[in-house]
């Protein structure tokens, strides 16, 4: 019951290999029904996102000993030469296999610390192939885990809570005033790539309604039109500013193209009602000013760059406890499977035994002819319970060590001096 | 007297101060949650105390400054407790259980109380002191969170977020919740002077309708009236109602020591 992982990720290809490799859900469930009928693994789970493609697995041997095969098979299923792919790939077994997932899950191995996406990610992967049976007893238990891990490290840390980029910072920022954006209105001002970007956020945060203004129209409405946004004229302040709580400004110009009466104006026939300005341009598209104004919230990329600074080394602090959880879980998930192991051992070498026995008897006890069957069944009933008292105490022993490391050890142990390769459990 | 539900609800209410305080600190969700079940501990611990309390006096909790300070702390905490349910929101508890716990544990060091009991009994009396202390609770309540919405308003408008804004409920949610503790406040105190005057109306003899707590109660009402009508307003939503909100609570505190203690001729501790 060993565990497999083969895979690479964004630190160890680039993106032109990732995305060579990268599976889409039927790609998975035909590498999962290819892997199960070539023998290289028992149970397979892919996870496969844009920075990651992972196959878990359950080999029927030894897991160092399905590795290469299992890379070989990554290869030929993505037509990648072998000797490009297996410069990105690592391998990781056991302890180490359950230890990556449960970071992956967590968000600790992420390119983005503490990124809340991955979680449903592994989720999304884990049902799709329990759905389609690639997964077993071991890989389902293992994937519970990982789910229970990233769920634990979001609530009891802070690892994903606070925003990594100068956009999601902006609307963050918004949320701490106006709460949920879902009755919000935005207008943005540009439509370069970061305004796509906070609008790409505004719109994942459920914005009731988006505007867009921009000097080329063109751009606007393509914008507009991607996102489900109305186009205002370049220039319509007055009546821009009127409606949105929200406005971001990425625009290209030497001038503040929002000056403190124009806002002034605004907020007058809004009746004060708070405005949040995001201001992405450089240089400056918003008057500094503004932000003296009743109800007038002004944020530069300066201010929210340093958001972001304070907001990243807040997350690396979450780190070591985040850590913690993820160690938990892996001595929880070896216990249970040393445990699971213990069992499986204990019926082999009982089987083991009985044969022993049995052709002890046929060799031995045959040539006594004096015995009735009675007495036979005597003896038989005597080495029974004597195999089976040899094996009760160490088992019991086994299944009471405390440490988890020498339960370990000790039933390997047992399996590799009692049992033949083809006997393993 | 037995001590130990006060000794309960003091452990209670200081432990779900120090989670509270926590949850503001690291942000951890379970630590909020036992923030809320010590406060739900305390309550009934709190109640049982004042409950023990009066049957060993054969009074009303009210009845002398320390039943009035810890009714006044029970309902602080209930109400705070009600507003947090609803909006589902914890990282205020830090601010609020500190009032919470001065009001339980300055109860127990007050000066024992030799006053005679009040001229006045019955239900309709009861009704009237309960839902006037409900309503100065939560009138305390909108206070506190008027002043984090100024001093979180301050935080953004500076820049200076540090670790705790994020921690705080967004400044739109704080007004809300202000304006539910209004509300509250509003209805109770309402009923509870209505009830007032029906009590006296019915006392025997010459009763006298110009105890200087009327004109300041009715001067609360109208003040906190024109506060939920402003708030609501676009022009007043904010910080300029905030500060309408702590300026109004400076009166309440006036009615609730000056007027009482020194002008009053019908109210001690309520």
């Amino acid at each position: 019951m060993e565990i497999v992982l083969v895979g690479l990720n964004h630190r160890t290809a680039p993106v032109e290999v990732r995305e060579r490799v990268s599976f889409t859900t039927e790609q998975a469930r035909r590498a999962a029904e290819q892997l199960r009928a070539r023998g290289i693994l028992e149970e397979t789970l892919v996870l496969s996102t844009c920075n990651r493609s992972e196959v878990y697995g359950v080999p029927p041997e030894s897991s160092h000993e399905c590795a290469p095969g299992l890379s070989t098979f990554l290869s030929e299923f993505h037509s990648v030469r072998s000797d490009v792919l297996s410069l990105s790939l690592y391998h990781h077994y056991d302890r180490e296999a359950v230890r990556h997932l449960f970071r992956v899950a967590a968000g600790l191995d992420s390119m983005l610390l503490g990124e809340a996406e991955i979680l449903g990610q592994v989720r999304e992967a884990y049902r799709f192939a329990h759905e389609y049976g690639a997964t077993g007893p071991v890989l389902n238990r293992l994937f519970q885990g990982a789910l229970e891990v990233g769920k634990r490290v979001r609530t009891e840390t802070e690892l994903g809570t606070r925003p990594m980029s100068v956009a999601s910072a902006g609307v963050k920022l918004a949320e701490r005033i106006f709460g949920k954006l879902n009755e919000r209105r935005a207008l943005v001002l540009g439509a370069g790539t970061i305004s796509e970007q906070v609008v790409s956020y505004l719109r994942d945060r459920g914005i009731a309604q988006l505007q867009v203004m921009n000097r080329s129209r063109d751009r606007a409405d393509e914008l507009a039109r991607r996102f489900g946004g109305k186009v205002v004229g370049w220039g319509e302040w007055d009546a821009a500013l009127q409606s949105p709580d929200v406005v971001v400004s990425s625009v290209g110009a030497d001038e503040p193209i929002l000056r403190r009466d124009m806002v002034e104006r605004a907020m007058a026939a809004r009746g004060n009602r708070a405005l949040f300005l995001m201001d992405l341009g450089v240089p400056r598209n918003i008057d500094p000013s503004v932000g003296e104004l009743y109800n007038v919230y002004v944020y530069d990329t300066d201010d929210l760059s340093e958001i972001v600074q304070q907001n990243r080394n807040a997350r690396e602090s979450e780190v070591p406890q985040a850590e913690g959880i993820v160690d938990e879980h892996v001595t929880k998930f070896l216990s249970w499977q040393a445990s699971v192991e213990l069992v499986g051992l204990v019926d082999a070498l009982r089987v083991k035994m009985r044969e022993e026995r049995a052709s002890f008897i046929r060799s031995r006890v045959e040539t006594m002819k004096h015995l009735t069957e009675t007495d036979r069944a005597h003896v038989e009933k005597l080495m029974d319970e004597m195999l089976e008292k040899l094996l009760l105490e160490p088992a019991e022993r086994l299944r009471g060590e405390k440490e988890l490391r020498r339960k370990i050890q000790n039933v390997e142990a047992l399996r590799d001096l009692f049992l033949s390769k083809r006997e393993k459990p | 007297m037995n001590h130990l539900f006060p000794i309960l609800t003091a452990l209670a209410y200081l432990l779900s101060f120090g989670l509270y305080l926590r949850f503001l600190g690291a942000g951890k969700k379970p630590t909020g949650r036992l923030g809320t079940a010590f406060l739900g501990l305390g309550l009934m611990a709190h109640y049982f105390a004042l409950l023990e309390r009066s049957r060993g006096l054969h009074t009303v909790p009210y009845h002398d400054l320390y039943g009035s300070m810890s009714l006044f702390g029970w309902l602080l905490a209930l109400t705070y407790l009600g507003l947090e349910l609803y909006h589902r929101e914890r990282s205020v508890g830090a601010f609020v259980l500190p009032f919470v716990l001065v009001f339980f544990l300055a109860a127990h060091l007050a000066p024992a109380d030799r006053l005679s009991p009040p001229a006045v009994h019955g239900v309709v009396f009861v009704f009237h002191v309960t839902l006037s202390i409900l309503a100065y609770a939560a009138f305390a309540l909108s206070f506190v969170l008027s002043l984090i919405f100024l001093g979180e308003e301050r935080l953004l408008r500076s820049h200076k977020l540090g670790d705790v804004v994020w921690r705080l409920p967004p400044l739109e949610l704080l007004d809300q919740m202000s304006r539910s503790s209004v509300l509250v406040g509003l209805i109770s105190i309402a009923i509870g002077t209505a009830l007032g005057f029906v009590s006296v109306d019915r006392l025997p003899g010459q009763n006298s309708f110009y105890d200087p707590k009327y004109v300041i109660t009715l001067l609360v009402l109208a003040l906190y009236a024109l506060y939920f009508r402003l708030a609501g307003t676009t022009a007043w939503r904010g910080a300029r109602a905030s500060k309408l909100c702590i300026f109004n609570f400076v009166i309440v505190v006036l009615s609730f020591t000056v007027v009482n203690l020194y002008l009053s001729h019908s109210h001690r501790y309520f």
